[in-house]
């Protein structure tokens, strides 16, 4: 809270009381990450209550992929603390990271494309549960997802919107305390992103979500407290109906990129 | 004291010659980020323009002179023919760059024979003190350090050079430029085998040329090109220098065939603290 | 990449070669066994690549050094009167270490795949010349004498029979297949496989790829060491031109040109390959080499995927289902 920008101070505190209490189950401190001479993120202090759901927004470039990949430790961070379910995770590798409960969909599609459907969940699910009990779990999501009659199907034959719901399922398979999803319904058509959003709310009950999305719909339709990012900042926390009537990020938007594309 | 020196000589002429033969292969893989495993073949090429040209009655500067255009044209056909079409597959390019160096050591056997040519060392010694040291060496020394400076020029004073150091930062924006970027990589792979063939020609003096002459310098070839990394110039003279120390005084105090072994261990361990070489070193802290 | 669950026919295709092996000496001549018997060592270390090169997408260039340094274990614990069983077990341990070496440097410095390859080439380049070295009667390794290019001869043999000899190299080739087809679809091949495929992605799922990678690796290191023994017990002799370019780049043309992934192909390429080089090397090495080399760039740029794939696909698309 030290050196916060002047409008994002003003509105953090409005948003202590929007966001619902509860336990916390993750917490960045100052956190910041430079390329360079880029700032993709500056000195970020965000917190994430447990069975929360967070969607992130912000322009192109604001530095959600970013806070994403330090959270999954896919990226050191260039200073602060990432505090984890009482564990201090700042620079821990990707494996250990999500041992711990942290599953990430990352904004590129990233499947293996030889394995079939199957095989992704039963992988993501083996980690932790023996063969049979792995198995039962793929069998489960399969069907949850309506996958059920692309399973033996090679993934890097499936189209854009089926792949991004195997990648969904594989943090679900996982079994995660906490879900980071980096534009899930990127490519989807409507009524796909329709039956991500029951999906993601079924899947909320268990887990906590923090979900980066341009899609204002989808934003809409799930609800839930709203972080805005910007040149790797957060500008606002808040609800939805009170960011879009935010003027600082009409703003933004309108200045610096549009949401969406 | 002249011990000192004539030692500190052979000490700085095992560093050029390890410069001296990487720096065509550390442009390739610097400029293009492949590795050619034929490189060796190619320093053997240079090594055999050499001889041939000589035992046709030709001055020996008259081959050297030559050895990079021919290498170079050599380079030229393999990239037309081979590498284009295997750019972004950096596997494929070395299995077929292996290919390539096995058929090169086969057809110049089948065509030159096996046996090993040389060419007299010219020059004669000059004495330090007490001792005799090959004038030859001083050369090796004083042509590489021209080469060097050469081919830094080329890369950061002309035209060319500046369109293909910006080719492999951002390929598509030279592309905007109206360049036609594989005509910048077509243009590098011979310019790395032009070198590597000028760089045989050099050696050739020093050693008995034989078909498979490539094989006895790639592994130091390829070691001082990864533990360099990336950056040509600082990764290659800092990692020779590296190398090229502990190499000499390995083979002094027992067999140069030692000495390569603790090229190969200081490598290992360089490589498993800073995989992307030294000079990924200098960049992260830089 | 071909299908790696295991069919139903499969198990068939087991039993059906499991039977030639068995009936096959009756049905050659003593000098036909021992060539075949070479044949199998070969298809052993190719099975070894494919291990790690097909299933995980780890290639080394070095697999001909785990095979040498096998040899050379088992020469040298032969000299100094161990049992040659012994002895192979130390080929195992030989490639396997040195395997597991390299590749805990590669995978926990997370170097490239690129250097990997370059690593182990280098690896195989030095210990040709150490070798070579050693011609000296003062290189000895207590009663070894390791003898310089010319290498160790007058080693005993596993078996002295050549039918039994073949008999072990065709079971050990047999079981190699079955248990590595066996662990391709077990989870662990799994996980290998999904690594070759996009390693990131298997990290985030809370697996340590670089423990998979290093275990793959020094497995497939022990079996060529393994293979090396073999080779060391079947010829009697080894020397250091096991670890020459052309031995290094021949296990890697031999799973090239028969296709990565399934085993199958990598044992069909080394037994074809390896037929025709017996073939020109009647002609001259330097044809043989020629050859290779050719081979090499031309599977690169027109079959990259190799035969046995690229025949299945051709037998699919003409409506044979390859399941
Ligand atoms: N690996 C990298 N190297 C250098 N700069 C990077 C790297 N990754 C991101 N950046 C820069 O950091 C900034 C933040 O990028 P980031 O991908 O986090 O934004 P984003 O909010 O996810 O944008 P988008 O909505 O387009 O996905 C950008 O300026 C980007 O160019
Ligand atoms: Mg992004």
């Amino acid at each position: 809270m030290s050196d916060a920008s002047a409008p994002s101070s003003a509105f953090q505190n409005c948003t202590a009381s929007a966001g619902p209490a509860g336990k916390t189950l993750l917490e960045t401190r100052g956190l910041s990450k430079n390329f360079g001479g880029v700032k993709a993120v500056t000195d970020v202090d965000f917190r994430l209550g447990r069975g929360e759901l967070r969607c992130l927004i912000g322009p192109n470039g604001a530095g959600k992929s970013t806070f994403f990949k330090m959270l999954s430790g896919q990226l050191p961070p260039t200073a602060g603390t990432i505090l984890f379910d009482g564990s201090d995770i700042t620079g821990e590798p990707p494996h250990r990271i999500a041992r711990l409960g942290i599953g990430i969909k990352n904004q590129v599609p990233s499947v293996w494309d030889g394995l079939s459907v199957y095989e992704h969940f039963f992988i993501a699910a083996h980690r932790r549960l023996g063969a049979r009990r792995a198995a039962a779990v793929a069998d489960e999501l399969l069907m949850k997802l309506g996958l059920a009659t692309l399973a033996r199907r090679d993934v890097g034959a499936l189209a854009h919107g089926e792949r991004q719901w195997v990648e969904i399922g594989m943090t679900m398979a996982q079994d995660a305390k906490l879900i980071l999803l980096d534009e899930p319904t990127a490519g989807m058509a409507t009524d796909e992103v329709e039956r991500t959003v029951a999906l993601l709310r079924d899947v909320n009950v268990s887990t906590s979500l923090i979900i980066v999305e341009h899609d204002m719909q989808f934003i809409s339709m799930i609800a839930g407290i709203v972080t805005v990012f910007h040149q790797g900042r957060i500008l606002i926390e808040a609800t939805m109906e009170n960011v879009l009537a935010n003027p600082v990020v009409r703003e933004v938007y309108l200045g610096a990129g549009r949401p969406g594309r | 004291m002249e011990y000192l020196i004539v030692t500190l000589i052979g000490v700085v002429f095992a560093i050029a010659s390890l410069v001296l033969l990487a720096l065509g292969l550390a442009i390739i893989y610097g400029m293009m980020g492949v590795i050619n495993l034929a490189q060796g073949e190619f320093i053997m090429l240079g090594a055999y323009t050499v001889v041939l040209s000589s035992a046709h009655g030709l001055q020996l500067w008259v081959g050297m002179a030559m050895a990079p255009v021919v290498v170079g044209v050599v380079g030229l056909v393999v990239e037309r023919c081979i590498i284009r079409f295997l750019y972004g597959r950096l596997l494929d390019t070395m299995l077929a760059t292996w290919g390539l160096s096995l058929g090169l050591i086969a057809a110049v056997t089948l065509i030159l024979g096996p046996s090993t040519e040389g060419v007299a060392t010219p020059f004669g010694h000059v004495a330090i003190g007490g001792y005799a040291v090959s004038a030859y060496n001083l050369f090796v020394i004083a042509a590489t350090g021209f080469l060097v400076a050469l081919t830094w020029g080329v890369f950061n004073r002309t035209r060319f050079g500046l369109i293909a150091r910006g080719a492999m930062q951002n390929a598509d924006m030279v592309a905007a430029l109206g360049i036609h970027p594989p005509t910048i990589y077509m243009m590098t792979f011979a310019l790395g085998s032009a070198l590597a063939g000028l760089a045989g020609a050099i050696m050739a003096p020093l050693t008995g040329v034989v078909p498979s002459l490539g094989l006895a310098f790639v592994a130091k070839v390829f070691i001082t090109v990864t533990v360099g990394g990336a950056a040509i110039f600082s990764g290659t003279l800092g990692a020779g220098t590296l190398l090229g120390a502990i190499e000499s005084a390995v083979s002094f105090i027992s067999t140069p065939i030692y000495g390569q072994v603790a090229m190969l261990g200081c490598a290992l361990v360089v490589l498993r603290f800073a995989p992307q070489g030294i000079s990924g070193l200098w960049r992260r802290s830089g | 990449m071909a299908p790696v669950r295991l069919s139903a026919l499969e198990p068939l295709l087991w039993g059906a070669c499991a039977v030639v092996l068995a009936v096959l000496p009756f049905a050659l001549s003593t000098f036909q066994v021992v060539q075949i018997t070479v044949f199998l060592i070969f298809c052993l270390l190719a099975v070894s690549l494919d291990l790690s090169w097909g299933l995980a997408g780890l290639l080394s260039f070095g697999q001909a050094a785990f095979f040498g340094l096998g040899g050379y274990a088992y020469a040298i614990l032969c000299a100094n009167d161990e049992t040659p069983g012994a002895a192979l077990a130390a080929g195992i341990v030989a490639g396997g270490v040195a395997a597991g070496l390299l590749g805990y440097i590669a995978f926990y410095g997370r170097l490239s795949a690129m250097f990997l390859a370059v690593t182990t080439l280098v690896v195989t380049l030095i210990l040709l010349q150490v070798l070579g070295s050693t011609a000296d009667p003062s290189y000895h390794i207590g009663a070894a004498v390791l003898g310089g290019y010319n290498g160790m001869t007058n080693i005993p043999s596993l078996l002295p029979e050549p039918t039994p000899f073949f008999w072990t190299v065709g079971g050990l080739l047999f079981l190699l297949i079955v248990s590595g087809r066996l662990l391709m679809a077990a989870p662990f091949g799994r996980v290998l496989a999904a690594i070759r495929e996009n390693e990131r992605r298997v990290e985030l799922l809370g697996y340590d790829a670089r423990w998979h990678k290093l275990a793959i690796f020094a497995l497939s290191g022990a079996i060529a060491g393994l293979a090396g023994a073999l080779f060391a017990s079947w010829g009697g002799f080894i020397n250091p031109e096991v670890f020459s370019l052309a031995q290094s780049a021949q296990v890697v043309i031999w799973v090239l040109v028969g296709g990565r992934g399934s085993l199958y192909g990598a044992a069909i390429g080394a037994f074809l390959v390896q037929a025709m080089t017996q073939y020109l090397g009647s002609i001259g090495t330097a044809y043989t080499t020629l050859v290779l080399g050719a081979l090499l760039v031309s599977f690169v740029l027109v079959m990259p995927n190799g035969l046995l794939p690229t025949f299945l696909r051709g037998l699919s698309s003409i409506g044979i289902r390859q399941r």
